[in-house]
């Protein structure tokens, strides 16, 4: 037990303490300021051009609706078409926005024209469409004698209420939205941690390898507690890089934020016109929260640090496996990590649909499948699944993790003493059965 | 009691058996030999007195105790395949080592601080492996093995790659380590090192032992009254040359190989009778590189 934690201690600081660990660590939430940055100048550069475009409408469809905004000026000059092209042609504008008169007020189609030799950006024609828009939309109202009042009750907020029938639980239309997220945002996190630190363990094997220190280590220190303090060791790297992301991000946000003058929450809903979002999406986010506090945290909390945990260990011993199996050059590893990179992959696969469709057949047989499970089940927790479901995964799981751990000390023991080629899968079964 | 005796020890990998029924005793405060040609199941054989695979059958005592989880902290092991981390620094691979063999921090250090003012290494504690050169490597790849005062020492070819200088260093503290009461197994396919430093020797080949016992004693074995006279003047002319193949003679010495010590003495004899004075006479004793060819070319 000493010796286990002496290597855990071993893989733990010389991981901790290596610059790169450290840069990579703390450059990643600067990173994001650096993000922010650039997006702040490319936006700032954006405004510096000013588009003066002058509009031609003969009827007066525009006037006092398209309003000048920022970089783009709107005149519109009582003279004909051609003398506002010929103003294009002598570079003293930058378009002419010709605005045809529209015949009958109850179109369906309406076409307007932009001369120039550039096109409108998106915003900009964005722009000119929703002012036409909203102005052919009044003049319909009025030919057909509606009051615009009356109109704006037409429009429904639609929301579903899930009414649990058996289950003594609060749920509103908000809970499937969080949960679908937090079991995604779970899974995701599962899938790329497993594999970002599996691959260390891989590396860490062959390291002592191709070194040759790992016989000297051997003689001192059982292979299956080598191995195992290796695989404990990395992840408690992972879970140090992960804790200080989790601190640093946030700052990093923050301090992006104060430093250009961006709100950072704009980043991540831009599509959303800040019309829509205005005064709700204080109240959406309280509900989030609310939804949040909701869950079932006590399952929820305990049970992804189980699926973590287990995932974590049932592949990075198999990845501890192969680094022992491969020889001499790190590009062997490709063949080998192949089998185990499928499940995880078709995990995280499966993992996507049971965000949509928690409840699948094949979310369901796939969440209580090891090696896939511990991606999977983690998206469906949010949703409340049978326990006995849960239960059938857990014991599942471990069992099946125990078996893999021991399955790759196996081959772990003998293959960190082979020296030369990679090793086939034949060998490997081989491995398996050989005596102590 | 014997440091370490194996008895009837036998590993078999799926395609040939490595160690066929082996048997060997190590006595305690000795430096002993196991030799063999390349494949011959020395490292086989180490990896199962280390512990790092088991036998398939056979017993493996350490001073009388069957092999157990104690005895790897008793046992400092310097494999053929030897190396170190090269991205850590010298100080703390040692001091994990070292604690991986069971030694507390402070006494660790300890003995580090002993072995590292010994070999004059003092000033390399923080330095990486890879800002070493390979013989300043080889330094601290001994102290590795030595460090946590084990009671019996495994060197598997130690003096590969080592440069002239660092191997007399490492061969003196082999012989002080014996003084010490330290067993070391000593195991090599280079003859003449065995001459020199064991005392004992296993010699065994495709598995199996062929033969053992005190250096002194297996030469006298296999010898061949093999013997080489030096004189002054003219060699006489009676001798008695009738049981005896002249191997090489010149003008003051002639080698000869005979049937028994009656007939050397007989031409020793023949010297004196004659007055010829004789400068020496030895009896040449087969090398054990010679013994080893031979053994191992006669018997696969």
């Amino acid at each position: 037990m000493n010796k286990i934690w002496l290597v855990i201690q071993r893989e733990y600081l010389t991981r901790v303490k290596n610059k790169t660990f450290i840069l990579t660590t703390l450059l990643a939430p600067l990173g994001i300021i650096l993000l922010i940055a650039i997006q702040a100048v490319i936006m700032s550069t954006g405004s510096d051009k000013i588009k003066n475009i002058e509009v031609y409408d003969p009827s007066h469809l525009l006037e006092g609706e398209l309003s000048s905004r920022d970089n783009l000026k709107f005149s519109f000059p009582n003279q004909p078409l051609d003398s506002l092209i010929n103003h294009y042609i002598a570079g003293q504008i930058s378009g002419v926005l010709e605005i045809p008169p529209i015949e009958d007020s109850l179109v369906t189609q309406y076409t307007y024209r932009y001369h120039a030799d550039d096109q409108l950006a998106m915003d900009e024609s964005m722009a000119v469409d929703r002012a036409i828009g909203k102005k052919i939309r009044s003049f319909k109202l009025k030919k057909l004698n509606v009051d615009a009042s009356l109109l704006n009750k037409i429009d429904t907020d639609i929301s579903g209420v899930p009414v649990m029938v058996l289950k003594d639980k609060n749920v509103t239309s908000m809970t499937t939205m969080v949960a679908s997220a937090l079991g995604f945002v779970i899974g995701y996190a599962m899938f790329f941690i497993i594999m970002l630190y599996g691959a260390q363990v891989m590396r860490s094997v062959m390291e002592e390898k191709i070194n040759r220190i790992v016989e000297v280590l051997i003689s001192s220190v059982k292979p299956f507690e080598l191995m195992l303090g290796k695989v404990i060791g990395v992840g408690l790297v992972g879970l140090t890089q992960i804790g200080i992301w989790l601190l640093l991000i946030p700052a990093a946000l923050f301090v992006g934020s104060m430093m250009f003058g961006i709100d950072t929450s704009e980043l991540s809903s831009n599509s959303i016109s800040p019309e829509i979002a205005g005064v709700s999406a204080q109240n959406e986010f309280l509900q989030v929260l609310q939804e949040l506090k909701n869950m079932n945290w006590f399952l929820i909390l305990p049970l992804s640090i189980f699926y973590f945990l287990m995932g974590y260990f049932a592949y990075s011993a198999l990845f501890a496996a192969i680094g022992s199996a491969i020889g001499e050059d790190i590009n062997e590893a490709n063949s080998l990590t192949l089998p185990v990179m499928i499940p995880l992959m078709i995990s995280m696969i499966i993992g996507f649909s049971a965000f949509n469709a928690p409840d699948s057949t094949l979310a369901i047989w796939s969440s209580m499948t090891p090696l896939l499970s511990s991606v999977v089940m983690p998206v469906r927790l949010p949703f409340d699944p049978p326990w006995w479901q849960i239960a059938i995964s857990v014991v599942s799981l471990l069992l099946f993790t125990i078996f893999l751990v021991w399955l790759a000390a196996r081959i772990y023991r003998i293959g960190i003493l082979m020296y030369g080629k990679k090793a086939t899968f034949k060998e490997i079964a081989k491995w398996i059965r050989y005596k102590g | 009691m014997n440091s370490l005796s194996l008895k009837n020890v036998v590993k078999a990998y799926s395609n040939h058996i490595a160690v066929n029924d082996v048997s060997f005793e190590v006595k305690p405060g000795t430096i002993f030999g196991l030799l063999g040609p390349n494949g011959a199941g020395k490292t086989s054989l180490i990896r199962i007195i280390t512990t790092i695979t088991a036998a398939d059958s056979g017993q493996v005592l350490i001073n009388g105790e069957p092999l157990n989880q104690l005895h790897p902290n008793k046992i400092g092991y310097m494999p053929e395949e030897r190396g170190l981390y090269k991205k850590m620094k010298v100080g703390e691979q040692l001091m994990y080592l070292a604690q991986l063999k069971g030694l507390s921090n402070k006494k660790a250090k300890e003995n580090l601080k002993y072995w590292m003012k010994k070999f004059e290494i003092q000033d390399w504690w923080n330095k990486t492996i890879g800002d070493l050169s390979k013989g300043m490597g080889q330094k601290v790849q001994f102290i590795a093995t030595v460090v946590h005062e084990p009671t019996l020492i495994i060197l598997d070819e130690p003096f590969t790659g080592l440069d002239p200088l660092n191997a007399n260093l490492i061969k003196d503290e082999i012989y002080q380590l014996k003084e010490k009461g330290a067993t070391i197994l000593f195991s090599t396919h280079r003859m003449e090192q065995v001459e020199q430093i064991c005392e004992d020797i296993v010699l065994i080949n495709q598995g199996k032992v062929l033969l053992q016992g005190h250096v002194d004693k297996i030469k006298n074995d296999f010898k061949e009254f093999k013997f080489s006279i030096r004189f002054e003047g003219t060699q006489p002319a009676d001798l008695p040359l009738d049981e005896v193949d002249v191997l090489a003679s010149d003008a003051n010495s002639i080698v000869f190989k005979t049937k028994d010590y009656e007939h050397s003495n007989a031409i020793l004899h023949a010297f004196i009778k004659n007055q010829v004075p004789v400068l020496s006479f030895n009896e040449i004793l087969p090398s054990l590189n010679e013994i080893f060819i031979q053994q191992v070319t006669q018997k696969s």
